[in-house]
């Protein structure tokens, strides 16, 4: 089983699209064209089914970059 | 419904009907679970109650069953039920947004706590709702989402000018949330029930019923089972490309 950085980095590979060996730890929501907000609700998704968690509204809002999305799903119990 | 197939239409599924403890909601739950789904039943108040209906309907058919209480008007109790039905289900494979209330006025004698509440309820309750909803949906990249209007929203009628108001709100409601969702394989629809057998409408004066009834095409009164049986079909597979759309259920009544 990878490491919950790992398992979230590739979330966010698969949901944007992006390379499987693509650098996502500094993305920021829509600093990358795949980042826009048809993706990011595809993000939160694949997230929350990867991590079995159930996001909130203001989470979906606060989540503009990997490492606020490492802070909120640590908030939810995954140590990560 | 008295037809069945064979596996059950819904068999598998997770259905969440807002407003169900009785008239259409309650024909609606009682539908999807006749046809094989696993069933929350919503009710605004009465715990106790809705627990007795919940384990009576997973008891004629042999479905899981939840009782979710509180205000859809209410968004923290409504993310309440949300985390409920993904702590004990983990899927929404359907909802049905039915909850409402239903009050009359005249435009000069709508109060604004008349307003705001029947907007309350019956639009933003929706919209609460469906949020929520479509977010579990989207996880498995399937779902129906009904929302249960009324004739009255889309043809207006005289001395429900605010109620008419709430539920043609859920049209745009609607199709926006079709076009939104529809990439992510969750199905929007609405339906438009006109005279329909319920407390809610055989609470109007004698005179007004005749006259309701009288302007019906098909010669009768609706039963909530009429609604029912549309509600079925969108919920299920046999509406697999149908999103956007605004079903009458009316007898052709011309409001």
């Amino acid at each position: 089983m990878s490491q919950p950085r790992d398992r979230l980095r590739a979330a966010f590979r698969t949901a944007l699209g992006l390379a499987g060996d693509a650098a996502v730890d500094d993305l920021a929501y829509r600093a990358v064209p795949q980042w826009d907000s048809v993706a990011h609700m595809q993000l939160v998704a694949t997230i929350e089914a990867e991590f079995d968690i159930m996001l909130d509204t203001d989470d979906v809002i606060a989540m503009s970059s990997f490492a606020v999305a490492c802070t909120i799903v640590g908030k939810h119990g995954v140590a990560i | 419904m008295a037809w069945r197939s064979e596996p059950p239409l819904l068999a598998g599924r997770a259905a969440l009907v807002t407003g169900s403890s009785r008239g259409i909601g309650e024909a609606i739950a009682r539908a999807l679970a006749a046809h094989g789904a696993d069933v929350a039943l919503h009710g605004l108040h009465d715990p106790e109650a809705l627990t007795a209906q919940a384990a009576a309907l997973a008891a004629e058919f042999g479905v899981r069953t939840l009782a979710l209480v509180g205000d859809v008007a209410d968004p923290a109790a409504v993310k309440g039920w949300f985390q409920t039905l993904f702590a004990q289900w983990k899927r929404l494979d359907v909802l049905v947004n039915n909850a409402g209330v239903m009050e009359g006025a005249l435009l000069g004698m709508a109060t604004p706590a008349m307003i705001d509440r029947v907007i309350d309820v019956n639009t933003k309750g929706a919209i609460h709702v469906l949020q929520a909803g479509a977010r579990l949906m989207t996880r498995h990249h399937r779902g129906s989402i009904i929302n249960v209007t009324s004739i009255l929203g889309t043809q207006g009628g005289a001395g429900q000018a605010v109620y008419a108001a709430s539920k043609a709100a859920l049209l745009g409601l609607t199709w926006s949330a079709a076009k939104e969702l529809a990439p992510q394989g969750v199905r929007v629809n609405a339906i438009a029930p006109g005279y329909i057998d319920t407390d809610l409408v055989r609470a109007l004066p004698p005179a007004v019923q005749a006259e309701r009834a009288a302007a019906i095409a098909m010669g009768r009164v609706g039963t909530p089972a009429d609604v029912a049986g549309v509600a079925l079909f969108l919920a299920s597979d046999l509406a697999a490309y149908v999103t956007g759309q605004v079903i009458g259920c009316d007898g052709g009544l011309r409001a």
